[in-house]
């Protein structure tokens, strides 16, 4: 089936197989490999991505599906050079052990700061449930959303930054 | 971007990590990132039975889907002699099933095809017919005279595999004759998997015009991987190149060679291109190395006062259908005889029996070292059922029998010599800082009320860094471990070590190692793992084997090219040798610290303007045998409320206080607790894998295997004592596993704690709000 997808705001036409997942189109056919895959049961959120600004397990959504929408996925979160703050606010704050789950993890909290710029460790925990993290505890992890949060607000404050911080799904 | 990895004088220092930038852009290279032209995809056909004869394999069908290239049956295994590989622990293992199947699971056949998804059309298409055999599922029925015999194929008809002992018999049971006091507790602790994030999987890469296998694998021990392959398959070891890329975890489950991986290698020995094969994590929880399923009773005779004497211990190990414990092969119970722990005890004696079952093989040191979780957790519940008969508070009994400061080196009674420790000092400085007398006053109030409350302890000791290659070796190969230091003309540096990060941040820390003895930054210093072709020999990271060996050997080696470039800094600072100080940072004359010379131009000189007669380069390789095992030790307490209505548990405060002796990196170092604790947590209150009595894995997918997330991993609160180790290089001891081994007895024993006005001296884990639920309503406080 032929589709057409924008990803990381480049736009792809493949020829997939009906029931080709989105995961492996984004890692075989485009050789995005940051979404990872974890588990067969919908159950890690090593394959997480933004389907249209939304944290989706990429694992459970056909690459038909994506047809005409945006995707943006951890490799798209970097721009002009700079990396996003929660790209940063891992690193800094010691929030990845493997990294295998990291790239996931920061799909969703991407979206999770979206919908909740400030949050409480409780809503960051409960934000990333669907993630799972084998190597770190998620101390650092909710450590690191949070901080990545309020430099997002911080910068959001200041009209000048607001185009370069804003992830979405372009 | 760096950030902080421009300092001198590293060591000590919270470096942010070197690894990061590329996992953070999702730039990282696991196994199944890699793509090679004309790579072809494996799936394999597993049992459905726990025991059943196979009466024939049609693989017809199979072959008819477009795509397959050929399907692999343990038929066409034996015709290669690779049906039956060696297990670490001196078993053999079934590749592809000959005969019959042992376990649910187990490989049958293995299917290539040019895409993936090709491959597991035409697996699920071989048609296999079975015959099914009674199924032994309980390791106590499968040591019965009349049960029956699991392993044909072997000469000893029984399902008993080996007997293994430490300690004085006799002596013990002296004391436990005329002991005023004897405690005994049955304990089991559960079969658990590791389950890394990133199941196992290979690529492998036969090219028929140079003869050379080159084979990517998801290993913790790639130069073992590599010479187990070569013995096994006759391909010389020089023509076999592993290369283990980013690891996306191991905990101990990539250490195995699994059947997986010989199939691939066969099939691209045969087709002559890359054949790719991943599992997915049913396969990864229900055929790989799954970790602990040991049934063990503690007996501690002691004292009126509450002062220990004798530890006596039996235990029985179910293996599942092979001996595939990955151990050092002189211990087929590890070091599992760590067991009398923190305590002075007078006499031991510890035994354990192996056994087959119908179940997958393994017995991986998950997060551990070999066994020594079992052992921590074994005496540090058992320490909780003797102060219990003896109504002392636990953290009193512990204080009365620690092992004392000045009795290091402290010779235990099973065998071991402690290197060093501070009980005492880590324990009161836990019970002070989380405020134990307060938590016990608050505890008794609630009691009043009604309330559940509880305070688990655990200070327990570990044994890590196999190890000294008078007693540790893996069939046969010693276990010390290597660095080699090639330091470059302007200065910079790369080092490779033969052991393999999974996300210990080794980039990093083995920087910081060098870094400091060379007068360096991390930034100069790029370190490299994983590739048999580059890196010295060495026997891999597991066991919190990489810090006592590795980084022994990454210190040496640095002191090695140091010793060199001293006397090339004589020479450029015009003086003799004897004449010259190493200040930390550059060579000096010595009582002129103005003239010096730092390791760069050294470096430099090394390759442009040498003394005379001596052989150019800065280069050093280092193999360093540890003259013994290092003995982290720490102190946890847990402070639990649980839910009358519902059994659940929740963890309220939990505090970790480590003493890993001296610290390379305190951010990694932390980080390595919180994960530990997490992977503790787990085992004490969700992760499971129990069987039906068919034999069916009950839980064999992240569904019903539960593994915590952030809503149920509980925060974490860590401190530090720091006793080094006397006779390693730096003084660690490694960090990695002792939260995992250190933490189910406190969360177990913190639960127990709770509920003893009921009369609960013991609950199994995984502690399931079930199970307390039950007791609850036993109890009357709940309906
Ligand atoms: S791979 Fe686990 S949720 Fe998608
Ligand atoms: S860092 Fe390894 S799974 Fe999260």
């Amino acid at each position: 089936m032929q589709i057409r997808v924008t990803v990381n705001g480049r736009v792809y036409e493949s020829d997939v197989e009906p029931r080709t997942l989105l995961v492996y189109y984004l890692r075989e056919h485009l050789r995005l490999t940051g979404a990872h895959v974890g588990c067969d049961t919908t159950t890690c959120g090593a394959c997480t991505v933004l389907l249209n600004g939304k944290a989706v397990k990429s694992c459970t959504v056909l690459a038909v599906q994506a047809n005409g929408q945006e995707i943006l996925t951890v490799e798209g979160l970097e721009r002009d050079g700079e990396l996003h703050p929660l790209q940063k606010a891992f690193w800094e704050e010691h929030a990845l052990q493997c990294g295998y789950c990291t790239p996931g993890m920061i799909m969703t909290a991407c979206e999770l700061l979206e919908r909740n710029p400030l949050p409480t460790e409780e809503e960051v925990r409960k934000g990333i449930s669907g993630n799972v993290c084998r190597c770190t505890g998620y101390v650092n992890i909710v450590k690191a959303i949070q901080s990545a949060g309020r430099v997002l607000a911080a910068q959001k404050m200041d009209p000048h930054n607001q185009s370069e911080v804003v992830p979405s799904g372009n | 971007m760096a950030i902080n990895q421009c300092e001198l004088r590293p060591m000590g220092k919270s470096i942010h990590r070197k690894e990061d930038p590329r996992f953070i852009r999702g730039q990282g290279r696991y196994v199944d990132d890699i793509v090679l032209p004309n790579m072809l995809h494996m799936s394999i056909v597993r049992s459905p039975y726990a025991h059943a004869r196979i009466k024939s394999i049609n693989t017809d069908a199979a072959y008819q889907v477009p795509g397959v290239k050929l399907i692999i049956t343990g038929e066409d295994l034996a015709k290669l002699k690779l049906a039956w590989i060696p297990t670490m622990a001196g078993d053999v293992q079934m590749v592809l099933a000959v005969g019959k199947v042992l376990y649910q699971y187990q490989e049958v056949a293995a299917v290539v095809a040019e895409t993936r998804a090709a491959a597991v059309d035409a697996a699920q298409l071989v048609e296999v017919e079975y015959e099914a055999l009674p199924v032994v599922v309980d390791p106590f029925r499968a040591i019965q005279p009349d049960a029956p015999v699991l392993r044909d194929d072997r000469e000893k008809k029984s399902n008993h595999i080996w007997h293994w002992e430490a300690g004085d018999r006799e002596k013990t049971e002296e004391i436990f004759k005329d002991a005023p006091v004897v405690v005994s507790q049955d304990v089991r602790f559960q079969r658990v998997h590791p389950s890394p994030l990133e199941p196992c999987g290979c690529i492998a890469d036969y090219n028929k015009g140079t003869g050379k296998l080159t084979w990517y694998v998801t290993s913790q021990a790639p130069h073992a991987h590599r010479t187990v392959l070569a013995m096994v398959s006759g391909l010389p070891e020089h023509k076999i190149h592993v290369i283990s890329p980013d690891v996306g975890g191991g905990f101990g489950n990539k250490v195995p060679v699994y059947p997986g991986y010989v199939c691939a290698i066969v099939a691209s020995l045969q087709l002559g291109q890359p054949v790719k094969w991943i599992e997915t994590r049913t396969e990864n929880i229900a055929s790989t190395g799954f970790a602990r399923d040991y049934h063990m009773k503690a007996e501690i005779a002691a004292d009126e006062n509450g002062k220990v004497l004798a530890l006596r211990v039996k235990t029985l190990a179910d293996h599942g259908a092979f001996d595939a414990a990955a151990d050092p092969t002189k211990f087929p119970a590890g070091l599992f005889s760590i067991v009398t722990g923190s305590y002075d005890f007078q006499q031991a004696f510890v035994e354990v029996d192996g056994v087959y079952t119908n179940k997958a093989p393994g017995g991986v040191a998950y997060r551990c070292s070999f066994r020594v979780t079992e052992a921590a957790y074994l005496i540090e519940r058992t320490m909780d059922v003797l102060a219990r008969k003896l109504n002392m508070d636990p953290a009193d009994l512990r204080l009365r029998n620690f092992i004392k400061k000045e009795q290091f080196p402290y010779q235990s009674p099973t065998g071991w010599t402690y290197d060093s420790g501070d009980y005492e000092q880590t324990f009161k400085l836990a019970l002070e800082k989380i405020g134990y007398q307060e938590l016990r006053k608050e505890q008794a109030e609630k009691r009043a009320r009604g309330e559940l409350m509880g305070i688990g302890i655990s200070t327990f000791t570990e044994v890590v860094g196999a190890g000294p290659s008078h007693s540790f070796d893996i069939m046969g190969i010693k276990m010390f471990d290597s660095a080699e230091i090639r330091v470059h003309p302007t200065g910079k540096v790369i080092a490779r070590l033969g052991v393999r990060h999974q996300g210990q941040g080794h980039e990093t820390t083995f920087a910081q190692i060098i870094a400091e003895e060379l007068g360096l930054t991390t930034d100069d210093v790029l370190v490299e793992e994983g590739d048999t072709d580059t890196a010295p020999y060495g026997l891999g990271t597991y066991a919190s084997r990489s810090t006592p060996t590795a980084g022994g050997a990454a210190a040496l080696c640095a002191r090695r090219i140091r010793e060199k470039a001293k006397k090339i800094a004589a020479h450029l600072l015009e003086v003799g040798e004897e004449d010259v100080a190493w200040n930390g940072e550059a060579f000096q004359v010595k009582g002129l610290p103005s003239r010096k010379v730092t390791m760069g131009e050294v470096a430099l000189a090394a390759y442009t303007n040498l003394p005379e007669g001596m052989e150019p380069g800065l280069e050093a390789t280092y193999y360093y045998d540890p003259p013994n095992l290092t003995f982290p030790h720490g102190a946890y307490i847990a402070v639990v409320d649980i839910d009358k209505g519902t059994g659940a548990v929740k963890v309220r405060r939990f505090l970790a206080v480590d003493d890993c002796g001296n610290v390379i990196n305190p951010m990694i170092v932390e980080g390595q607790v919180h994960g530990g604790l997490t992977e503790g947590f787990a085992i004490a209150f969700m992760q499971d894998i129990p069987f039906d009595e068919d034999g069916n894995c009950l839980a064999p997918n992240w569904m019903d295997y539960l593994v915590p997330t952030a809503l149920d991993s509980p925060h974490w609160e860590t401190d530090r004592t720091v006793t080094p180790s006397p006779h390693h290089p730096i003084g660690a001891k490694g960090v990695g596993e002792s939260p995992n081994v250190g933490s189910p007895a406190a969360f177990v024993n913190a639960v127990v704690d709770a509920l003893a006005p009921f009369g609960v001296e013991h609950i199994d884990m995984p502690i399931f709000p079930w199970k307390v639920w039950e007791i609850l309503r036993k109890s009357g406080v709940t309906e």
